[in-house]
């Protein structure tokens, strides 16, 4: 490549630069108004009337009642479905965190002959898709008699969670100086007071990020409820969606305001934790 | 996490009655799906559709995706909320995120529609979902529009690993930006690059979610838009298409391995690619 040099290629150049940086903002804007401009409309339909929204379907709406979410809150079971997909996800999250944080414990600070092997047999586990097990995992629920129970959700979604939990976890567990544990015991602490009282609310940080790495595609996860669990007052939020979709299909606005509360939980959750959601994201994927 | 998957294995070895284990088969699950009439065409057909959804979304994610990652990385104004906004659709559910496009290409009703037809481009407007020849690809754009928040934000952080001290030699070296991209950010990006492809990969081999709800679990029109999984679904639970006939668990487990089999091929060489390709600095 030859060099240029010379006051005129240097103003061509700064000006190329200005049309470049425009056409960047430019595309860039286009861009997030293809992705942000759909959940305005969703919104903006959820407070609209069925007809309003077909004769106006660009415009804002006549009035800002919350009519249309009460109703969908209370007509179409949308609160057994919150309240379950709320007791779902927590109750599998506490099970994750309790049983991940005391496997990266002992994989991080107890040597023994198959420490490796128990983390490389998490680690492989981070690649395989749970949902190819499925056919199995349907059986043994129906052998234990725990299909269309919530238990056999929380059972399922704890132990997909184990792989990348226990992961995330042993290596901060890892960046904890071996003195302090040993200080706990001379002060008296026996080996689990040493992890429940110092260590634990240490690794506080990756406890936010396994949550919120797990409570997510939990929340959001279809899959699993659509084979497990057949009783409407079981159905999770998603679950919920379709079978309302059913119901609804000509009352538009209603269907809009639906996707809005099952929506807006794990944005206030995102905008909230969303330094913590990066982290969890990209820390599987990214090694250096 | 583990038994379940040696099980599948084992249950693609018997015949099945219902949930009844029957008696040992051997491979004839696997040659029935892959040479029968009534499996081999659906399978390949799913197949090739799971191709094409993950080659377009790769390309489309490593070229756009780093591109917009690249500017996001620059410390500029409003990129920070731009990449707020870029990645709301992935905290989405994927049944809200089907049901909502499903309305938004209502080919009468919906906004899409009625915003070309605002624009005098009536004619353009089509069933998009509804015909063979755009299902598929509606639905691989609707899933990149929910998808695309993952590469940029891995992409982001791959980016910021980058040490300034490489950019600003290359800058001294008198280096442009095309060559500060093509010599020096890309080649460290490529781990980066082929983490998420290999992460997308997974995803796209297992995606059901998104067809299921906005295309049924026959994946219509008349198959276009039928994935491995919905394919695996149909067999393995009943399928309403074909007289809601109940469902065959030693086929089924056999196109999980098949499945599997593919997704570990694929992920072992991607793997090794990406070892060989790492640059050190």
């Amino acid at each position: 490549m030859t060099s240029r040099t010379g006051v005129n290629n240097n103003n061509n150049n700064q000006l190329l630069e200005k049309i470049l940086t425009f056409f960047n903002y430019l595309l860039l804007t286009v861009l997030a108004l293809i992705f942000i401009y759909p959940l305005v409309l969703m919104v903006l339909t959820a407070f609209k009337s069925t007809r309003e929204f077909f004769f106006d379907p660009f415009g804002l709406p006549d009035t800002w009642s919350l009519k249309p979410f009460i109703d969908v809150w209370q007509k179409a079971n949308f609160n057994t479905y919150f309240f379950n997909s709320v007791l779902i996800a927590t109750s599998a999250v506490i099970l994750l965190i309790f049983c991940a944080s005391l496997a990266a414990y002992a994989i991080a600070r107890f040597d023994f002959k198959y420490n490796n092997l128990v983390f490389m047999f998490f680690l492989a586990g981070i690649m395989i898709p749970i949902r190819l097990g499925i056919l199995p995992l349907f059986i043994l629920m129906k052998n234990l008699n725990l299909l269309d129970t919530r238990l056999s959700l929380i059972l399922t979604y704890a132990a997909s969670g184990m792989p990348m939990s226990v992961f995330i976890l042993t290596g901060f567990f890892k960046t904890i100086p071996t003195e302090l544990g040993d200080a706990a015991r001379v002060d008296g602490c026996n080996k689990f007071q040493v992890f429940y009282k110092i260590m634990l609310p240490l690794v506080r940080p990756a406890l936010a990020t396994v949550t919120i790495v797990n409570f997510v595609p939990w929340w959001n996860d279809f899959f699993f409820p659509l084979l497990f669990i057949n009783t409407d007052a079981l159905k999770t939020i998603p679950l919920g969606m379709t079978i309302f979709f059913g119901q609804y299909m000509t009352d538009w606005g209603l269907l809009f305001s639906g996707m809005v509360i099952a929506s807006v939980p794990l944005l206030i959750l995102y905008i909230l934790m969303s330094k913590q959601f990066i982290s969890g994201l990209t820390s599987g994927a990214v090694k250096g | 996490m583990v038994y379940p998957l040696i099980s599948a294995l084992g249950y693609s070895f018997f015949s099945w009655d219902g949930l009844m284990r029957e008696s040992f088969a051997g491979l004839d699950n696997f040659r029935r799906v892959l040479t029968t009439v009534r499996y081999q065409e659906k399978f390949w057909n799913a197949l090739g559709h799971n191709t094409i959804f993950f080659v377009i979304t790769f390309v489309m994610q490593t070229t756009l995706g780093l591109y917009l990652a690249i500017q996001l990385t620059r410390k500029r104004f409003g990129m920070d909320f731009l990449q707020t906004v870029y990645f709301i659709p992935f905290t989405l559910s994927m049944v809200v995120v089907g049901f909502l496009w499903l309305l938004l290409l209502n080919p009468t009703w919906g906004v899409f529609s009625q915003g070309l037809k605002v624009a005098g481009l009536g004619e353009w407007v089509q069933p998009w979902l509804g015909q063979k020849s755009t299902a598929l690809i509606t639905v691989i754009m609707v899933n990149f529009w929910r998808w695309i928040g993952f590469p940029i934000l891995v992409f982001k952080a791959g980016l910021v690993g980058i040490p300034e001290v490489l950019n600003e030699a290359a800058v001294i070296d008198g280096a442009s930006k095309w060559q500060l991209f093509r010599h020096v950010t890309f080649p460290l990006m490529i781990p980066t690059i082929s983490m998420v492809t290999i992460i997308t990969f997974i995803w796209d081999f297992n995606a059901f979610d998104l067809v299921f709800v906005m295309q049924g679990s026959s994946g219509n029109p008349h198959y276009a838009t039928d994935l491995l999984a919905t394919f695996f679904y149909r067999t393995a639970f009943g399928d309403p298409t074909i007289g809601g006939a109940s469902g065959e668990i030693g086929i089924a487990s056999a196109i999980a391995v098949l499945m599997f089999i593919i997704i570990g091929i694929a992920s072992y060489f991607g793997i090794r690619m990406m070892q060989k390709k790492e640059v050190k600095y």
